[in-house]
């Protein structure tokens, strides 16, 4: 067991855990931030996809050690129904979900994508949501929705 | 005066009270037995009930899924929710708002025809009278039977069904908030994994517990109950830890190996069957001037392969055990629960909280039988069980592998006139209320013994579930092989036998279409007289800008399929464009659905696109992989499914869906069009078929060097 210093959505943090804690049982049963998901404990599905420090990361093969001191963000603090980011309203307003399980972690892989990249393709954003499962078939509509948060952050929605 | 016919759901749960309630000023609460699995049976249902009931949709809290607190029905599969349950909801709100309306007549001196309700208040010639449902409750007794007499409304006066709704769910998933059985936490809960019977009727020889407690880096327990082995313990991390090298410390006796070849599926046509013909029995000798004619088609094993493990949560408290599920079938799964534990059914609640997209019975009553088990040995203490990826993958029910043999009588213009569907296939339903089949029963003392297998009855059948073709033949016939014997556990899976009867069916005909020299459209509507089939054909035939004649073997084709799911839901047609080199890329798909009135045409859309995505998984990617020691694909490199980049441009179109005729089930309908499209188009670009699923690479270039 050890204390270590995070930044969580804005938040700093001290969490005292082992070292080798997945840093997706921090966030969900230390922080009791739910929204990243288990999908597999194999950093096969990105259900667990958190911003690390800005980048996309798989949450639930990230040893706690390994993101001491750094930046995360998880969905939770992408946005709030009464302040939603551009990213959430466009999946709502496109009704891009069925089940929704994925959509936690498909959301940060677009927030990821979409700071480094205003303007995506289509074959761009498929791309960097290929580490990312769904298994309803809402990737038509998530393709969709990302373009239109696109468009909504370039006509000034940014936060 | 004539008693009308209850729908079947409406019959079996008469008390309008089990439906509808008014128990605060401002507030509704409507009660469905469906359960949300992501297909947006919520949304569906409250607008079916805003629109009876004219109660603004916000107002009204929906109950779903409680053996406490809902109607018992069954389970939620195969495309009936709106279909069946829908329609019994509607008339259940229909009859509630005109008791009201008879009650305010009758006791306030109103002419009853001028009476309607405005979002909860009632009006009489389009004046507020002062009541309302509420403030009139206490005096409309709806502890009463439904009758089914007052008319439901006519869809020249829906404000609400037929209308785009906003799914009710979906903000939760989006803003990370908690939406899931995953996501629940109980006070003092404990968490558990099971280390899991290898095979069924493996015995635990040694369990080296010292091992188990050397690899816990905190407090860990190890339960056992005959051969169910748990670990449990406060902390997830510490508990998933230990399970993750568990197998390696437990030996068991009694695993017997299966044999790996049987991965894929013409094993079966070896196998002892229980046999079954439906329709006229196939002709003694051969019709003069006709030619028969017969290819086979297979498809492996299929996983659920949801994207997260199944999760349960039970607590056993003051003799009452309430267990919390994702399973489609509270009431089953509560019966299958009273027989494993030898409680009451009666002692036993079981609730219903959303999970990921199941699309049919995998590992969530499994999940929740084991924590049951454990909570039930644990009095006061919540248990949670969440399943591993590689348990979910190696232990849930998977679907069938199948060998189809599609033959035919052709007369001197190549059109059939004698068709058979011949069906080799293990057991497409094994769900837990027939008759156990939940893993931690089996694994308890005293086991149940092995559900025997059947076949259900046709229509809507089960392997032969769309195996009769809806086209105008003057004789058709099943012939079924239902194989008792299957080396993994097999269940329901979306579509069942549909998805590769509909393959088979509709890959002969494009094959019976070529040797004809006819173009796959035309051929089909000269031999389809169902109007409405006709349409949807057509519909996506122009929407797609299908060309007939268009050469074969350049690497570019098309495909076009059709089916009217279980010969009695929703019809579909659909349009498949792809790339062929080496593998095969998809690249559009185009569908024309007709599913008679549509309540909420988005979420209608939503599912039949899904269905379109998920069926070209199985057509291009899925297929369950077998060692000796059971399933072998345990992640998603070993069992690989469609990406994001790998999604083609999708199109659906749904044809006349504010009509009179009744709602027919969606969820299902695009599936089986979908890979037969698939199948279709890919024989186009290469100028060779492919028979067996999935259309992998190895496959495609196998025929190239055939051809």
């Amino acid at each position: 067991m050890q204390s270590t210093p995070l930044i969580v959505n804005g938040n700093a943090v001290t969490v005292t855990a082992d070292a080798d804690t997945p840093l997706l049982d921090i966030l969900r049963n230390h922080l009791g931030l739910m929204g990243t998901k288990f999908g597999c404990g194999q950093e096969q599905c990105g259900c667990c996809m958190v911003l690390v420090d800005g980048r996309p990361e798989k949450s639930c093969g990230k040893a706690l050690s390994t993101v001491a001191g750094k930046v995360i963000t998880t969905i939770e603090g992408l946005g709030t129904q009464d302040r939603p980011h551009p990213l959430q309203q466009a999946f709502l307003d496109e009704q891009a979900g069925q089940c929704g399980y994925c959509l936690s972690g498909i959301l940060i892989s677009a927030k990821a994508l979409l700071d480094r990249n205003p303007a995506p393709s289509r074959a761009e954003i498929a791309e960097a949501l290929d580490d990312n499962i769904c298994r309803c078939g809402s990737h038509v509509r998530i393709l969709r929705a990302v373009e239109h948060a696109a468009r909504l952050l370039r006509e000034g929605g940014a936060r | 005066m004539n008693t009308p016919t209850l729908p079947p759901l409406l019959a079996s749960n008469p008390r309008l009270d089990r439906w509808v309630g008014f128990p605060a000023p401002g507030r509704v609460t409507v009660s469905t037995g469906r359960v949300e699995i992501g297909q947006g049976v919520l949304t569906a249902m409250l607008q079916i009930a805003a629109e009876e009931l004219d109660v603004a949709p916000e107002h009204i809290l929906l109950q779903t899924g409680d053996t406490d607190l809902t109607p018992n029905e069954g389970y939620t599969a195969g495309s009936q929710s709106i279909q069946f349950g829908g329609v019994a909801l509607r008339m259940a709100c229909a009859e509630v708002r005109a008791l009201f309306l008879d009650h305010a007549a009758a006791s306030h001196g109103y002419s009853r025809p001028e009476l309607a309700v405005r979002d909860g208040a009632i009006t009489h010639r389009g004046e507020a009278t002062g009541h309302d449902y509420w403030s009139l409750a206490s005096a409309v007794d709806l502890r009463r039977d439904a009758t089914g007499r007052p008319p439901t409304k006519s869809v020249h006066d829906y404000s609400v069904v037929g209308r785009n709704a906003p799914r009710v769910d979906l903000a939760a998933k989006v803003f990370g908030g908690q939406a899931f059985i995953h996501d629940m936490v109980l006070d003092g809960m404990v968490h558990a994994r099971v280390v899991r019977q290898p095979r069924r009727g493996a015995v635990i020889a040694s369990v080296d517990e010292a091992a188990l407690h050397r690899a816990a880096k905190g407090p860990i327990e190890i339960v056992r109950h005959g051969d169910f082995l748990a670990i449990l313990g406060a902390d997830e991390t510490v508990v998933e830890a230990v399970a993750a090298v568990a197998p390696n410390h437990v030996a068991w006796d009694g695993v017997d190996p299966i044999n790996p070849f049987q991965e894929e599926a013409r094993w079966l046509l070896q196998q002892p069957s229980i046999d079954r013909t439906i329709g006229p029995p196939p002709p003694s000798e051969p019709t003069p001037g006709t030619t028969r004619l017969a290819t086979t088609y297979t498809r492996m094993h299929i996983a659920h392969a949801s994207v997260a493990p199944s999760c349960g949560l039970a607590q056993y408290r003051g003799g009452r055990l309430t267990v919390w599920t994702h399973s489609q079938g509270v009431y089953p799964l509560r019966d299958a629960l009273a027989r494993t534990l030898k409680l009451d059914p009666a002692a036993i609640s079981v609730k219903h909280v959303q999970g990921p997209g199941c699309y049919g019975h995998n590992g969530a009553d499994d999940a929740a039988a084991d924590a049951a088990v454990i909570a039930f040995h644990r009095p006061g203490t919540p248990v949670k069980v969440r399943w591993r990826r590689e348990e979910e993958f190696g232990f849930e029910p998977v679907s069938p592998a199948m060998v189809v043999t599609a033959q035919a009588a052709v007369d001197a213009a190549g059109s059939p006139v004698d068709w058979t569907t011949e069906i080799w296939s293990g057991r497409h339903s094994s769900r837990p209320g027939g008759g156990g089949n939940l893993l931690a029963a089996e694994a308890l003392p005293d086991p149940p013994p092995h559900p025997p297998a059947v076949e259900g009855g046709y229509p809507p059948g089960a392997g032969t579930r769309n195996a009769e073709p809806l086209y105008d033949f003057p004789a058709k016939r099943i012939v079924h092989h239902l194989i008792a014997e299957t080396p993994v556990r097999t269940s329901s899976l979306r579509g069942l036998g549909a998805t590769l009867n509909v393959f088979a069916i509709e890959s002969f005909m494009d094959e019976l279409a070529e040797r004809a020299g006819r173009d796959p459209v035309a051929c089909r509507l000269s031999v389809l007289s169902d109007a409405r089939a006709r349409a949807v054909v057509e519909h996506v035939a122009r929407i797609s800008g299908w060309q007939a004649g268009l050469p074969s073997g350049t690497g570019h084709g098309r495909g076009i399929a059709f089916a009217r799911y279980k010969n009695m839901a929703a019809y579909a047609a659909v349009v498949a464009e792809v790339a062929v080199d080496e593998s095969v890329r998809l690249v559009r798909v185009w569908c024309a659905a007709d599913a008679g009135l549509v309540i909420n045409p988005d979420g209608a859309i939503n599912q039949l696109e899904g269905g379109i995505i998920h069926g070209a998984s199985w057509a291009l990617k899925e297929g369950v992989r077998l060692d000796t020691g059971g399933i072998s694909s345990r992640d998603w490199e070993s069992y690989p499914v469609l990406r994001f980049s790998e999604v083609p441009e999708v199109t659906v179109e749904l044809v006349d869906p504010m009509t009179d005729r009744p709602c027919l089930g969606v969820g299902e309908a695009a599936g089986g069009p979908t890979v037969a499209a698939i199948g279709n188009a890919v024989a186009h670009a290469l100028g060779a078929r492919l028979r067996d699923l999935p259309l992998t690479r190895e496959r495609v270039m196998a025929a190239l060097l055939r051809a």
